[in-house]
C-alpha cells in the first residue's frame, strides 16, 4: 500500500538485484527498495504496476510480474521500445533506479477462486498476464481448469517458449499457441487465435476470462465468450494508455470517465463495453 | 458561513489592498498587459483596469475605454485563478546520482507565499472548486496544489459586464458568486457591497471603513445581477451528457475537425482543464536532474501516444475527446459538467469555434 503521507509524485531508490535477458529485446529487472521502511511497507497484487525512473531520462509504467508472496524483490519484465526502456536495458545488477507504486487495480484473483480460468494474450507476449499465470501456478489447487492461449503474428515472435512448456506440465492446464504465419518446425497451430477457442475447456457459468493485448484481439475474444454465454462481468481486460503521473491527475490515461492508472488497468467488460467499440477513445 | 452585507466607498479599495498586504498577502489582481486583462501582482488601485471594457467574440478579444469610473466593468481575460494553484510549469522533485551510483530524491516544496487574488469571477471560483475536487479530493492528494490552495485568499467581484462569449448563467455558475470565496464584492456606482464568506475574509473586511448597506444599494446589486444574467450565449437545453456520449460516431465531429487547428488554445485557457505532462531535465554537469510537470493538451499528438501508437491520431478524435470529456464523462468523475461557461475557449480559439454551437449541433432532431 502507498503511504498517503508521502508525496505520491516522488520515486524511491531501488537496487537491481538481478537482470535477466529474456529475448533480444525483452529483459526482466528484479529490484529491491533500498530504504528498509519502504521495502517493508511494499505490498502488491497481480496486475498492478510500478513507475520506474531512469536517472536523468524519465519514468515509465511497468507491470509487476512476480508473486505477491514476496513483496521484497519485485520483478518487472520490460520490452525495449523507447527512450526510458532502452536506457533501463543497459543497466546491470547493482545499478540503482527510482521506483514508485504499486498503482492500479489488478486482476480479480480472489473473485476467481475455484473458477475455471481462460487467459488470452496476443501480440508480442504480455507481462500483465504472466503475473496471473505465476499466481495460479503457486496456488494451483485454488483454481479450476486453466487455459492459456497466446496468439502471435509470426511464429518467431513467440517469447518464453520454455515457460509455455513449463506451464503445459501444470495439472489440469491447457496451453494453446497460434501463429498467423508459422515457420518450419512450428509445432502449434497456424491461423488465428480464435480458431483455437473450440479447444478451450471451461464452464461458462463458472469462469474468469483474463486478457491482454491488442484491442482488436480482445474484442474477438469478448465476442466469442459472449456467444458462449459467459457473463460480461466475467471478462477482464487489461487496458493500456499513456501514463505519466499514475495517480489520476495528469489526464493522459483517461478512458471515458475512467483513469486507467487508478480505476484500472484491469476492467471487466461491462464497465468499458460502450467505449470499446469506438476507435480513438 | 455568510456574514452581513456592508458597503464601502470606492476610496476604501486601496485600503483593502493595504490591509491584505499588512496581513502578509501578496496581492494579485487584474491589470492591462499586451492588450488583455491579466492577473499579476498589484500594489495600487491605479493598476486596475478602470474604465476599461472588453469586447469578446469568437476568435477575438479587444479592450476599449468607456466613460465608466468602475474598476471591474469587464468580463474576464485569458486566465485567472488556475495558474496560481496549478502552475503552467513546475519542478516536482530533483534527483542526484553520486559517483558510486546511489540516487537520492529531493522533493521541491512549493513556495508557500500567501496570495490574495482580487477580482476573481464566479466562473473562476466554480472552476477552482472543480480543480479542488480533482487535485485534493480523490485517492491521491496533490501536495503542490494543496500547499498553494491553503495559502490563497479570494476576493471575488460579481460580474456586471459579461462578454458576448459568456454563458455562465446557463451552466449555473454565475454571474454572481454563491460560495467558495473569502470576500465577495459587488461594484456599485459609488462603492462596493461586500460580504465575507470565511472568517479570514471577515477579518480583512473589518479593517475597512464599512457602512451599513441601504435598500437602494441592495436593489442596485439585484439589477446588476439581473442584467448580467441576460447573456447572449447559452448551452442548449437537451441532455448534453447522454446525447454527446451516444453520438461518438456522428459525422459532425469531422465537420468540426475540418475547422479545428488542434492548437490547444482552448485547453490552455480553460479554467478546469487539468492535463499535464511530466519530463526530466538533466543538469549540464550530469550530477543532478530535475523532474518537471507542465500543462499538456488532449489536442497534442503526444497526449495519447503509447509504445509506437497514437490512439487519437485524428483531430476529430481529439476534439471529440475534449468535448465529450468536458460535457459528458466529467459528470461521472466529478458529479457535474467540466464547463463553467466562462467562454474563454470561444474567444481564444484562433478559428472561432464556438463550444456552445459545437454542443448544440448534437440536438436530437428526431425528437423535433
Amino acid at each position: 500500500m502507498i503511504n498517503p503521507n508521502l508525496n505520491p509524485y516522488v520515486p524511491h531508490e531501488a537496487i537491481i538485484v538481478e537482470r535477466i535477458q529474456e529475448t533480444p529485446d525483452l529483459f526482466t529487472l528484479r529490484i529491491e527498495f533500498t530504504d528498509p521502511e519502504i521495502r517493508a511497507a511494499c505490498k502488491f497484487e497481480p496486475g498492478q504496476f510500478n513507475m520506474l525512473y531512469l536517472y536523468g531520462v524519465g519514468e515509465i509504467a511497468i507491470s509487476i510480474v512476480s508473486d505477491p508472496l514476496d513483496c521484497l524483490i519485485i520483478d518487472h519484465t520490460i520490452r525495449v521500445v523507447g527512450r526510458v526502456t532502452r536506457g533501463l536495458a543497459n543497466l546491470k545488477t547493482g545499478d540503482r533506479i527510482g521506483v514508485r507504486g504499486p498503482y492500479g487495480r489488478g486482476w480479480p484473483m480472489l473473485e476467481s477462486k475455484q473458477k475455471d480460468i481462460v487467459i488470452v494474450t496476443g501480440g508480442l507476449g504480455c507481462a500483465p498476464v504472466v503475473s496471473v499465470i505465476n499466481y495460479i501456478e503457486q496456488r494451483r489447487e485454488e483454481f479450476g481448469r486453466l487455459n492459456i492461449v497466446q496468439g502471435v503474428k509470426h511464429s518467431s515472435d513467440l517469447i518464453w517458449k520454455e515457460r509455455y512448456d513449463q506451464w503445459r506440465k501444470l495439472p489440469d492446464t491447457k496451453v494453446l499457441l497460434a501463429a498467423d504465419v508459422g515457420e518450419a518446425l512450428w509445432p502449434w497451430h497456424v491461423g488465428s487465435v480464435t480458431s483455437l477457442f473450440d479447444q478451450l475447456e471451461f464452464d461458462p457459468d463458472n469462469v474468469s476470462v483474463m486478457m491482454c493485448g491488442p484491442q482488436g484481439m480482445m474484442r474477438v475474444v469478448c465476442d466469442h465468450m459472449l456467444d458462449n454465454r459467459v457473463a460480461e462481468s466475467q471478462l477482464y481486460l487489461s487496458m493500456e494508455r499513456n501514463m505519466q503521473c499514475a495517480v489520476g491527475h495528469c489526464g493522459h490515461c483517461q478512458y471515458g470517465s475512467n483513469f486507467i492508472c487508478k480505476d484500472g488497468p484491469v476492467f471487466s467488460y461491462d464497465k468499458i463495453r460502450h467505449l470499446f467499440e469506438t476507435k480513438g477513445f | 458561513m455568510k456574514s452581513e452585507r456592508y458597503f464601502f466607498q470606492t476610496s476604501q479599495l486601496q485600503n483593502l489592498l493595504d490591509k491584505l498586504q499588512d496581513a502578509g498577502y501578496t496581492c494579485v489582481g487584474p491589470q492591462v498587459r499586451d492588450d488583455a486583462i491579466i492577473y499579476d501582482e498589484i500594489n495600487s488601485v491605479e493598476q486596475f483596469p478602470r474604465g476599461i471594457n472588453d469586447q469578446q467574440q469568437p476568435g477575438s478579444y479587444s479592450l476599449n475605454s468607456n466613460q465608466s469610473t468602475k474598476f471591474f466593468s469587464w468580463a474576464n481575460g485569458p486566465q485567472a485563478i488556475k495558474p496560481l494553484l496549478f502552475t503552467a510549469k513546475e519542478k516536482l522533485w530533483q534527483s542526484k546520482q553520486s559517483t558510486d551510483g546511489q540516487i537520492t530524491f529531493k522533493t521541491c516544496d512549493p513556495d508557500p507565499k500567501p496570495i490574495a487574488i482580487i477580482g476573481a469571477r464566479a466562473c473562476d471560483i466554480a472552476a477552482m472548486k472543480i480543480q479542488d475536487q480533482h487535485f485534493l479530493q480523490q485517492q491521491f492528494v496533490d501536495p503542490y496544489y494543496k500547499a498553494r490552495r491553503g495559502n490563497l485568499l479570494i476576493i471575488a467581484v460579481n460580474c456586471s459586464h459579461p462578454a458576448d462569449t459568456c454563458f455562465c448563467h446557463s451552466t449555473g455558475d454565475g454571474p454572481f458568486v454563491d460560495d467558495g470565496a473569502d470576500i465577495v464584492l459587488t461594484e456599485l456606482e459609488n462603492g462596493f457591497l461586500c460580504e465575507a464568506q470565511t472568517s479570514q475574509g471577515e477579518k480583512i473586511l473589518h479593517g475597512l471603513l464599512l457602512e451599513d448597506c441601504k435598500n437602494e444599494q441592495l436593489e442596485e446589486s439585484e439589477r446588476i445581477k439581473s442584467n448580467a444574467s441576460k447573456q447572449k450565449r447559452k448551452l442548449p437545453e437537451f441532455d448534453i451528457k447522454s446525447r454527446l456520449f451516444n453520438e461518438l460516431n456522428n459525422d459532425a465531429w469531422h465537420a468540426i475537425a475540418s475547422e479545428c487547428l488542434s492548437c490547444g488554445n482552448c485547453t490552455s485557457v480553460c479554467p478546469t482543464c487539468f492535463c499535464h505532462g511530466e519530463n526530466d531535465v538533466p543538469e549540464l554537469d550530469g550530477k543532478s536532474s530535475a523532474h518537471f510537470r507542465e500543462w499538456d493538451s488532449c489536442f497534442g499528438q503526444g497526449h495519447s501516444y503509447i509504445h509506437g501508437i497514437t490512439i487519437r491520431s485524428q483531430t476529430s478524435q481529439r476534439y471529440r475527446q475534449w468535448l465529450v470529456h468536458k460535457f459528458s464523462t466529467w459528470h461521472e468523475q466529478y458529479g457535474r459538467s467540466g464547463c463553467v461557461g466562462c467562454g474563454r475557449c470561444i474567444t481564444w480559439c484562433p478559428v472561432a469555434i464556438d463550444v456552445t454551437e459545437s454542443v448544440a449541433q448534437f440536438v436530437d432532431r428526431r425528437c423535433d
